[in-house]
């Protein structure tokens, strides 16, 4: 979303807003069939049932939810029959074409849906549907929207442009991989979600044969942060899922040096990227509100002088981070931060 | 000292204030002095110049003839050594200032520094690659993915250029002379008028 179309909030609860030069829907996709207008045509849902899954859409639950303002979430993936993901590199896997998957967010009722779908060529495209206030259908907003979801700072939903922001990476697919589907979750990370019935975790989707040359050992023993104490497993765990999507050091941000995903290939512990990149170091940006102090990424023992807290914390647009889809502190995960830094002396 | 420039009623409009930019630029296209496949740095530096960059990434300097503009700063953004004072309070229409550089503004974003697009490693471009550089224009925002970037910058009409014209945008930026020079960071508007 925009600054521009942030800015928007009408007092009957939405409109429409966005970049001016909002890409519009299939638009780089000019031998694939255009967007649906409706949800109810994107093979979420049987048809004419907005409560009842689509053959072969099954839910899903990260076990490190990306923080959205405390929007509750509901996530499904539609993978084609007979095509399965390449794990073979447990940090990248690989879609097959046709690969669709939804995010519902939700406050209090159904505010938007979410696709990205992996085309023909090979690239992804991205979609946000709006619900209509009565929950019976969602439809197409290309160039995003700004949604009152009962005073404050509005719900923002993004615009084809925004989507990519997040979604351009090493790992178009954010959410759905080996750590997040792990069935050891982190009882401690924050606002984790119940798991739904019917939930596909990494054991089901091996046994269902639509993940192929996942490394057996992650079968085996699963996925879990090697961390120092349960509240750094959920501090990285966290980070993760709301920062390693763009700190990746595969990705355009790499010359940064500050790298937040944990990738099954690392050793883990001390020498987690994570840690590596973050303890102790120097970054560019400054302290909010303190340009003068030292930019320390994270400072052990000291949550207040550290970068990395402090720009979660904040919702200034010039240094919140993320930096965009949140308008609202995640208290939650500040306090969990503040501990695991404390922790850290 | 401090000059107003505009009567402005809010962010979104300064770029209009900077379209004359983008006028240039459409105009460019029938007289172009180089293609990017001949010369990238020579199309970099025609673009760049029709562009306006120069006009508020360069900072102004009284010279004999009046203000000019500081060579030796080419492109650097707003000289770290220029400490600002606090910005005038706005009265009415009259809501946005810049310095005598014209490298810091002011309006109801707070205050912004325009940046350093030399290729020093540390203060400027110099760890980018063309990429970065058109994720940021393309984006609006820092590196493509952080911040966004603040008035006066007339992104959304650098935006209009090609990926092509960008790279020999930036492929310019590469060959001028790199400039250590750490710009401010910008200050929020409740910031920028407690500040005494």
């Amino acid at each position: 979303m925009t600054p521009r179309a942030s800015a928007l909030v009408l007092a009957s609860g939405l409109v429409a807003s966005g970049p001016a030069c909002a890409p519009t829907a299939g638009a780089d996709h000019a031998d694939v069939a255009p967007l649906p207008v409706r949800l109810a045509d994107t093979g979420l849902h049987a048809a004419g049932a907005v409560d009842v899954l689509a053959p072969g859409v099954r839910p899903f639950s990260p076990q490190y939810p990306l923080w959205t303002d405390g929007a509750t979430k509901r996530r499904w993936i539609y993978l084609p029959p007979g095509a399965a993901i390449d794990a073979t590199d447990p940090d990248a896997w690989v879609f097959p074409v046709g690969t669709r998957l939804w995010k519902e967010f939700a406050f209090d009722r159904p505010v938007e849906t979410r696709m990205i779908e992996r085309v023909a060529d090979g690239s992804w495209r991205f979609a946000a549907y709006l619900w209509d206030g009565d929950g019976a259908d969602a439809v197409l907003v290309p160039g995003g929207a700004a949604v009152d979801v009962g005073g404050g700072p509005p719900h923002e939903v993004p615009a084809v442009g925004d989507c990519r922001l997040c979604h351009d990476g090493p790992t178009p697919v954010l959410g759905f991989a080996a750590l997040q589907l792990s069935p050891d979750r982190d009882p401690a990370a924050p606002h984790a979600e119940p798991v739904p019935a019917g939930a596909v975790d990494l054991p089901a989707l091996a046994a269902s044969g639509q993940l192929v040359g996942l490394p057996p050992a992650y079968l085996v023993t699963p996925p879990r942060i090697a961390a120092r104490s349960p509240t750094e497993r959920a501090a990285l765990g966290y980070l993760h899922g709301n920062c390693g999507g763009c700190h990746d050091d595969r990705g355009a941000l790499a010359e940064l040096g500050l790298d937040l995903r944990h990738a099954l290939d690392e050793p883990g512990g001390a020498t987690d990227p994570a840690l590596r990149t973050t303890l102790g170091r120097s970054g560019r940006a400054p302290l909010p509100g303190d340009p003068d102090a030292a930019r320390v990424r994270i400072a052990p023992g000291a949550p207040d002088a550290s970068v990395l807290l402090a720009r979660v914390r904040s919702r200034d647009p010039q240094h919140q981070m993320p930096p965009l889809g949140t308008r609202r502190t995640d208290a939650a995960a500040v306090a969990l931060l503040a501990r695991w830094i404390t922790e850290l002396d | 000292m401090t000059i107003r420039v505009a009567s402005i009623p809010s962010p979104r409009y300064l770029g209009a204030v900077l379209a004359l930019a983008a006028g240039a630029l459409a105009a460019c296209g029938s007289r172009e002095p180089a293609t990017a496949a001949d010369d990238p740095v020579a199309r970099g530096k025609y673009l760049v110049t029709a562009a306006l960059c120069n006009d508020c990434h360069t900072p102004m300097k009284l010279g004999p003839n009046g203000p000019e503009r500081d060579e030796a700063h080419l492109l650097a953004g707003h000289p770290q050594g220029v400490v600002v004072p606090p910005p005038p309070a706005a009265q009415g229409p009259w809501n946005v200032s810049t310095t005598d550089t014209m490298t810091a503004w002011s309006g109801p974003w707070g205050v912004s520094f325009t940046a350093n697009l030399t290729p020093d490693p540390e203060t400027g471009l110099g760890t980018w690659d063309a990429q970065t550089f058109i994720d940021t224009i393309r984006n609006a925002r820092h590196m493509g993915k952080g911040r966004p970037l603040l008035p006066p910058m007339p992104a959304e009409l650098i935006a209009t250029l090609t990926d092509d014209d960008l790279r020999a945008m930036f492929a310019y930026l590469r060959s001028i002379p790199p400039v250590r020079n750490r710009v401010p960071d910008p200050i929020a508007p409740s910031i920028a008028a407690a500040t005494p």
